[in-house]
């Protein structure tokens, strides 16, 4: 009696305890949760309702619900726009470029500093240095440095390097290079953010090396393995999963990027991403609806993208 | 291959050409990573007639050593100057606002990702973490719609509400990790004391993870610090609401000496690298702690 007694006081207090800390929970991250509601969930309803309207920067006061008439011009337009394609085919190589390129340059630099030596630590701060630089002041830089006229890069060339004349780095959409056309600009850019993201890559591969276990390298070494073998069938093994999150996580936010090019060339030059051309269609030509639209094919791509990568990621998984 | 193979000597890389490679890889890395920084310092200390005559030739002499440009960028207009101080003090406010509500906010919902379980635990987290992944240029179309609507555009209140929910996922990351390594015994003897969560929260789990959240602070800090796309569609209109970042943007449109934007640039980057290279060892902690998992 009192044993079954105590046993139900304490499944009651038990039971208790476990919703006291369920609402303490909810209290604690609901601050959390209705900012981002706010800020960014509703919003984002916002895009979709907005693609299917024709609303311009003009008719912002007068919006009301009563007076809402559902289109899907917005969409035909911009499926027949060959600016779509052409923005869509720019973002998909810029990504792309930028992540690998990213990846191979955080990778190199990671397995250069991987042994301690005087001075490591400082060169690795130097190192991270692009990654947390106001973009803004780094794009004025390079566009100085770039600069046709009194830029370091073309004084260099001209003078040093014998080339014929000044580059306009920022604005050549294809330069014949020895009969091959070469996507100037977008090289550029795609090297700016190569610049500005690698460090991310460093990083991540650096933390992921001090946790390799010494002892299989040391063994492969004893047996006679070379430098390049233990590299390929030891350490690059163990990097994947890092490598995997750095893909994922690169490719989403290159493919969004904004910023980067925007400040460099504005678009010009065989630039014109998805994310410049939803500012230009907001800012520029005033047209809501449109830069709704190019929005929401934004998200729906990369969503797409990145269910095709954990389908992919997953399947490898169970396949090892 | 076969070749190669047959012959052993050349199989094996000589140490000495991949300590040569391995020498070139930091040095370029160095150059690289240092030197758009150095030549925007270079530039910013000579006269300007000197930057356009000998664009090739970056080292002043001491002579023509000239430090004007730093007090034009940062005087206000009014004084002939281009007003980055004042652009400063804007961000300064913008920055540490946000900061301050993010992590109190973070810190609250990392606690409870940390230690408790309740309901709806996983559809919070992929929230936040969608949030993490999603296009921020999407956002601006609506986000701009309704603060017009509201009137908030040109206010830096709008401003703040946005880097906050931009800032929270991530605040709210790199703080678990700090929050998880607290003990949980000198928690609950806190609890069984009779301390209130609130008070326990405050008196014993901060002090402990302090230094993981002067870290994460920081890199609030510097996201607020940095953020270019919103205050461009907010305040463009509004020159004495300027953001350091929106504000040397908008002078590269104007007719402004070269050199002044490069004192600009540097003016506004040399806060970042101070607290970067302050805290860095923690930073880089908090940064990569995501990356050990493999």
């Amino acid at each position: 009696m009192t044993g079954a007694l105590s046993t139900a006081l304490r499944r009651g207090r038990r039971l208790s305890r476990a919703q006291q800390e369920d609402l303490q929970g909810r209290l604690l991250v609901s601050p959390t949760v209705l900012v981002v509601v706010l800020v960014v969930v509703l919003p984002f309803l916002a895009v979709v309702l907005l693609s299917f309207l024709d609303v311009r920067l003009v008719d912002i006061p007068r919006l009301s619900f009563a007076t809402l008439e559902f289109t899907t011009d917005n969409y035909a337009e911009m499926l027949s726009n060959s600016r779509f394609w052409g923005a869509l085919g720019t973002t998909v190589a810029y990504a792309t470029l930028t992540t690998v390129g990213a990846i191979l340059v955080g990778l190199g630099v990671a397995l250069a500093l991987r042994h301690p030596f005087r001075g490591r630590g400082l060169i690795r701060a130097l190192v991270l240095m692009p990654y947390v630089l106001p973009v803004v002041a780094a794009a004025t830089i390079w566009k100085t440095l770039l600069n046709p006229q009194y830029g370091w890069v073309n004084a260099f060339g001209t003078d040093v390097l014998g080339w014929d004349g000044p580059i306009a780095f920022l604005s050549t959409t294809s330069e014949d290079v020895a009969g091959i056309p070469v996507p100037v600009t977008l090289l550029t850019v795609v090297a700016f953010e190569i610049w500005k993201t690698a460090p991310l890559a460093f990083l991540f591969i650096t933390a992921r090396l001090q946790f390799l276990p010494s002892d299989l390298e040391e063994a492969a070494e004893i047996d006679g393995a070379t430098v390049t073998q233990r590299f390929r069938y030891i350490v690059l093994p163990q990097l994947r999963g890092v490598i995997a999150v750095l893909v994922l996580l690169r490719f989403v936010w290159s493919f969004q990027s904004f910023n980067d090019v925007y400040l460099l060339t504005g678009g010009a030059g065989g630039t014109e991403v998805m994310a410049v051309k939803v500012y230009t269609e907001l800012i520029t030509r005033a047209d809501i609806g449109s830069a709704a639209a190019y929005g929401l094919a934004l998200t729906v791509l990369l969503s797409g993208l990145l269910l095709i990568y954990v389908r992919v990621n997953r399947r490898s998984e169970v396949a090892e | 291959m076969k070749r190669l193979a047959a012959n052993p000597v050349r199989r094996v890389p000589s140490r000495g050409g991949i300590r040569v490679l391995k020498v070139t890889v930091i040095v370029l890395a160095v150059v690289f990573s240092a030197g758009p920084l150095l030549y925007g310092v270079l530039l910013s200390v000579r006269p300007l007639s000197a930057v356009l005559n000998e664009p090739l030739n970056l080292l002043p002499s001491l002579g023509e050593l000239d430090f004007s440009s730093y007090p034009t960028a940062l005087r206000g207009e009014s004084e002939g100057g281009f007003g980055l101080a004042r652009f400063m003090s804007n961000t300064f406010l913008v920055a540490l606002s946000t900061v301050v509500i993010s992590i109190v906010f973070s810190a609250l919902g990392a606690y409870a990702a940390v230690r408790m379980k309740f309901f709806g635990q996983r559809t919070v987290s992929a929230l936040f973490l969608s949030v993490y992944l999603f296009p921020g240029i999407v956002l601006a179309v609506p986000l701009f719609v309704m603060l017009s609507r509201i009137g908030l555009t040109g206010s830096l209140v709008g401003l703040v509400l946005i880097y906050m929910a931009q800032t929270v996922p991530v605040a709210l990351y790199m703080l678990r990790n700090y929050l998880a390594a607290v003990p949980r015994s000198v928690e609950e003897a806190a609890l069984i004391d009779g301390c209130g969560l609130f008070r326990m929260l405050r008196s014993v789990v901060l002090p402990m993870a302090l230094p993981g959240i002067a870290a994460t602070s920081l890199y609030v800090f510097i996201i607020a610090w940095n953020e270019y796309l919103f205050a461009l569609l907010f305040l463009v209109q509004d020159r004495e609401r300027w953001t350091v970042a929106l504000g040397i943007a908008q002078l590269t449109e104007f007719t402004v000496p070269v050199t002044v934007l490069m004192a600009g640039s540097i003016a506004i980057t040399l806060p970042v690298l101070v607290g970067f290279f302050a805290a860095q060892k923690l930073l880089i902690s908090g940064l990569t702690a995501g990356a050990e998992k493999g």
